[in-house]
């Protein structure tokens, strides 16, 4: 059966099956959701009003059997955080069912006439508009125990918590896991309050019953498969018991401090003295002494990587799944806190409240700096989570992210680009990816273009981080790439096993080309990923963003970093680069 | 002269007596490489993919300086 886009339109309250129209048939996972997004959506409307759209779209493999580790959902719209295009994705059990009922995008639009909200239950049979006033004010962690409640077959939960509903721009959108934990988010860019902004609390999708994903060549989407599969189970970032398996993605903690790059205090520092404390090692240490919780997690049934983590309090009890390395450094280093527990319960916080957690620690980070709080003060970092959870005016400043937060507070330093603040990797030590966060659609976004595998981790190549020629090149390289691999429904971690081994990356390929019945080799992958980014890229211009918005804050061009004592000294002319072709063909 | 090392992640392993991110002070002679105080450490060649001191990757057969911070590291990744 050919896919289907499913519209719901929040107006009407009607939902419709269409026919997918051939300038989409191609796409899935991100190249749909920025397709629909830069078809639809009029790139000068408020994110918040009545004509932005939220988009979700499952990848080109996802749901297909056995297809490792790709169940990831991409969440498209206009980002109330930067007022660019967005992408945001995220694991769960989402993807995988949406793809089974044979749905190639949700597109949902439209507002409630009554101003009423609602959830929504996809199954097989279609599509049903539930009142929602019961769940009003809910963590995510209550919505997620009541739909499995009220519905059997333990379907995926696609959410916002209280924040999303209050339209905050650092509002996140929630998926379950399969233990029916809020934890996997849809993150970035404030798509929680695109979804609010429809009065949507939740969406309930169950596969029972559906007919499944089509797959044109089987032959070929089988050996593509294989290959893939042994990349991933051969490489030792990603085979059992490997650094991802074991550690999770906070393995990254103690090397990137190590390096020099990890963002600490505000960005005012590329070390951190309790980076040992907040590290992977330390989580799986603390899995072990107190004999709970887990480390090689699937967040989702069928990732054979499993970076994800459950993690446990003194008590033995379960704080919260997953602390990732981005979650440790924004909730962590950044904020001087070198106590895991803290972290843990912060990140709870974050997941039930419906926040994306690298722009939640940024935050406070900057808060510190204002003087609401003293940098380390982990008891005042976790009270704040209160006043978010109330709504109160302070409250709402912090869920509107890094920037609004540092202009009420009068701080400067502000690690943004296009709005979004920085991930965990410092630009000033690691220049690729200071080239991806000034050049990136997204805003700063380290998953946009991950410089970071042959500038720290010998994946991929080596290059030296402190240095910027070639950077240009190898940016716009990660972007493409990335923006295939975000559209196959493949969790973006096969890319450490593909780029050092070629098989696998061949492998990736044809089992896409496999299930769309295509032609295509690994040398087209860069090709098909700069379609993504031309059509993103021309979204932004047309919201009005220039080669001007492609730049790191001037902070870091006169402030030296310690360690390394480094300044962003690349010229600006060598970010334009990185988008200079799309107005060239 | 002395050197400070780290391990980190799956290296671990190979110096279980040292704490997570905690630094072994070693003493080596003048001239030695790093690939040489690797071998002294028992980290198996194949399983270390990265070195750097004072936060700067090296090559194995770089020479080790009095009073370097260095640091062995696995196959890493995340994000
Ligand atoms: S590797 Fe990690 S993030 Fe990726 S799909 Fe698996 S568990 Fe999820």
């Amino acid at each position: 059966m050919a896919r289907k886009i499913l519209r719901i339109n929040m107006t009407d309250l009607t939902a419709t099956y269409e026919d997918i129209p051939e300038k989409w048939a191609k796409w899935a996972g991100r190249g749909l959701t920025s397709a629909i997004v830069f078809d639809e959506v009029d790139p000068t409307c408020h994110p918040l009003g009545p004509n932005n759209k939220l988009v979700i779209a499952p990848g080109w493999v996802s749901g297909t059997p056995a297809a490792p580790s790709s169940g990831r959902t991409s969440f498209g719209g206009k980002s109330p955080l930067t007022g660019t295009i967005k992408e945001s994705n995220s694991g769960g059990l989402s993807s995988q069912k949406i793809a089974k009922l044979g749905i190639a995008a949700i597109i949902l639009e439209g507002q409630p006439k009554d101003g009423k909200w609602y959830y929504l239950f996809i199954n097989k049979d279609g599509v049903k508009f539930e009142d929602a006033t019961d769940l009003l004010g809910k963590g995510m962690e209550e919505v997620d125990r009541i739909m499995w409640e009220r519905y059997e077959h333990k379907p995926a939960v696609i959410g916002i918590g209280p924040v999303g509903e209050r339209l905050a721009a650092n509002a996140g959108i929630s998926v379950n896991d399969p233990e029916n934990n809020p934890g996997r988010y849809a993150g970035r860019g404030g798509l929680g309050a695109v979804m609010g902004a429809r009065h949507v609390k939740a969406i309930v999708v169950d596969d029972k019953g559906g007919p499944g994903v089509e797959i044109k060549n089987m032959d070929l989407f089988k050996k593509g498969r294989k290959k893939l599969t042994n990349a991933i189970m051969t490489h030792d970032l990603t085979k059992k018991g490997g650094g991802l398996n074991a550690y999770g993605t906070d393995v990254l903690m103690n090397i990137i401090n190590e390096a020099g790059g990890l963002p600490t205090r505000n960005f005012s520092s590329g070390q951190f003295e309790g980076a040992a404390k907040i590290s992977g090692e330390m989580i799986a240490e603390m899995v072990e002494k107190r004999k709970a919780g887990m480390t090689g997690h699937a967040c989702h049934p069928g990732c054979i990587i499993q970076c994800s983590n459950i993690y446990p309090g003194p008590d033995g009890r379960i704080i919260a799944s997953p602390i990732e390395y981005e979650t440790a450094f924004a909730l962590g280093a950044n904020c001087g806190i070198d106590d895991l527990d803290f972290v843990a319960k912060m990140t709870k916080a974050c997941n039930d409240l419906g926040l994306d957690t690298i722009e939640m620690g940024n935050t406070i980070a900057v808060a510190m700096e204002g003087g609401l709080l003293e940098f380390g003060d982990k008891e005042g970092a976790l009270a704040l989570f209160d006043e978010i959870a109330k709504g109160t005016p302070l409250g709402r400043v912090l869920s509107n992210g890094v920037e609004a937060t540092a202009k009420v507070f009068g701080v400067h330093r502000t690690p943004t680009v296009k709005g979004q603040s920085m991930p965990a990797y410092e630009p000033r030590a690691i220049k690729g990816i200071g080239f991806t966060y000034a050049t990136s659609t997204m805003g700063a976004d380290h998953t946009s273009g991950y410089t970071i595998a042959p500038e720290i981790a010998g994946v991929g190549g080596k290059v030296d981080p402190l240095t910027y020629e070639g950077k240009a090149e190898l940016s716009l390289a990660f972007q493409a790439t990335t923006a295939f691999i975000d559209s196959t429904g493949y969790c973006l971690f096969i890319a450490f096993p593909i780029l050092d081994i070629q098989e696998g990356f061949e492998g990736m390929v044809e089992s896409v080309a496999g299930v769309m019945g295509w032609d295509i080799s690994a040398n087209d992958v860069v090709e098909i990923g700069k379609e993504i980014l031309k059509m993103e890229r021309l979204f932004n211009e047309r919201a009005g963003f220039t080669n001007l918005d492609d730049r790191l804050p001037e902070f870091m061009r006169y402030e030296p970093l310690p360690p390394h004592n480094v300044v962003w000294d690349v010229p600006d002319e060598e970010l334009d680069k990185v988008y200079a072709w799309v107005h060239e063909s | 002269m002395q050197v400070e090392v780290r391990v980190f992640a799956t290296l671990r392993r190979y110096l279980p007596e040292l704490g997570i991110g905690e630094a072994k002070k070693v003493e080596v002679p003048a001239g030695t490489t790093f690939a040489e105080l690797r071998d002294l450490l028992g980290l198996p060649a194949d399983e270390v993919k990265i070195i750097m001191r004072n936060g700067l990757q090296v090559e194995p057969e770089d020479v080790v300086q009095d009073g370097d911070r260095i640091a062995y590291i696995p196959a890493t990744g995340g994000g």
